[in-house]
């Protein structure tokens, strides 16, 4: 029964992953590898599609293998439900731990215990924010690496401006969805002329 | 009744949009979370953010259900955290699923890529005023700093797992807290 079967692996990969979407990648890589669902190389050329589309990339990837697996074992229609039950298992784990999680942080939010290990968390929290700015910064101002090349790449130069006006408009409150698509505007213009 | 009904479609849509402007996944819905949850519809602070983000970091699944079920389980209980879930994953969903039957011609059209070029300078633009916002929001202090300095070098330049980062930290800042107290009562 492929639907229970995705179901069950995509639940899974759910609860077993801690530290978001990426940290899932390696174990949906694994899973789909061995049930022989996808070939590696779709699956590489997916995850770029899922990181360039919106939404959470774990969540991306188990519509994708769903839809694929189901379509191919049933025809195209049930690849649907096999979104569905690949979402789903994905989903609920972390749902129902937090839903846990989210009754009793309230009664426990006050105590010693949770303030203090919040005072330490807090600073680790914007120190890994930190982290991902630094690590995005690098991926999309040098994507081929650091070499004097890179200064003489035109993109470069039109990623900082796209960067320095967002920037602007970011910390004069500008609503973020109009940022986003108005840095996605500029791309195509700046891609198609230049 | 009615408040509660609407209420539960304001959770759906705002985590709807959330879901729709996410490139990226985790942090880059930070800034999109601040903006719709704290500053328009005020169901939390930026303050709580940064304790759900340590939380959703340090439990397994990925960091946009967490918050999504957390703000929803805080704003209207059990039905409040599945419409904001179901809010989260809808666009994912309705997008990837016509992708997945046209994945290579999608992959090949120029203005995608294009597009993406873009949106990701913009998502970085947008994630630095989330660290300034988060970073004002932050308790200050000597061991805060230090903290703050040692999360970010481990991170970014050593290959140690996130969840290890943050128990060390919840360690110390646990035991500078008892210190602290310690000290107040002698």
């Amino acid at each position: 029964m492929i639907f229970l079967e995705l179901f069950l692996t995509f639940f899974k990969i759910g609860a077993f992953t801690i530290g978001g979407g990426y940290a899932m990648l390696p174990l949906i890589q694994q899973e789909v590898l061995n049930h022989g669902w996808i070939e590696l190389e779709s699956l590489v050329n997916f995850i770029a599609v899922a990181e360039s589309t919106p939404g959470p990339v774990a969540v991306n990837m188990a519509t994708y293998v769903g839809a694929i697996v189901a379509g191919d074992a049933y025809g195209g229609a049930w690849g649907v439900l096999g979104s569905a039950v690949a979402t789903l298992g994905t989903v609920l784990p972390s749902f129902l731990i937090i839903l846990i999680v989210a009754k009793f942080y309230q009664k426990f939010q006050q105590s010693f215990a949770v303030k203090g290990c919040m005072s330490g968390l807090k600073p680790c929290v914007v120190g890994l924010i930190g982290a991902a700015v630094l690590s995005i910064g690098g991926s999309v101002l040098f994507p081929a690496g650091l070499s004097l090349a890179v200064f003489t790449d035109m993109n470069l130069y039109i990623s900082l401006a796209i960067f320095a006006l967002c920037a602007v408009l970011a910390f004069k409150k500008v609503n973020p969805i109009l940022i986003i698509c108005l840095s996605a505007a500029i791309g195509i213009a700046t891609g198609y002329l230049l | 009744m009615k408040n509660k009904l609407n209420l539960l479609w304001q959770l759906f849509f705002a985590f709807f949009k959330i879901g729709a402007f996410t490139f990226g996944g985790g942090y880059a819905m930070i800034p999109l979370i601040q903006r719709e949850v704290v500053e328009n519809k005020k169901w939390t602070t930026d303050d709580e953010i940064l304790e759900m983000i340590a939380i959703a970091e340090s439990t397994p699944g990925p960091i946009a259900i967490n918050m999504a079920t957390f703000i929803g389980t805080r704003t209207a209980g059990f039905i409040g955290a599945a419409c904001a879930t179901f809010g989260v994953v809808l666009p994912s969903f309705l997008i990837i699923l016509p992708i997945s039957y046209v994945l290579k011609e999608f992959q090949e059209l120029q203005a995608v890529q294009f597009a993406f070029n873009g949106i990701r300078a913009g998502v970085l633009a947008l994630l630095l005023k989330s660290l300034w916002t988060m970073y004002k929001k932050c308790p200050k202090g000597l061991v805060s700093y230090l903290l703050m300095g040692a999360a970010f070098l481990i991170t970014a330049f050593l290959d140690v797992p996130v969840l290890v980062v943050l128990i060390g930290c919840a360690l110390v800042g646990l035991i500078t807290s008892y210190v602290t107290k310690r000290r107040e009562q002698v």
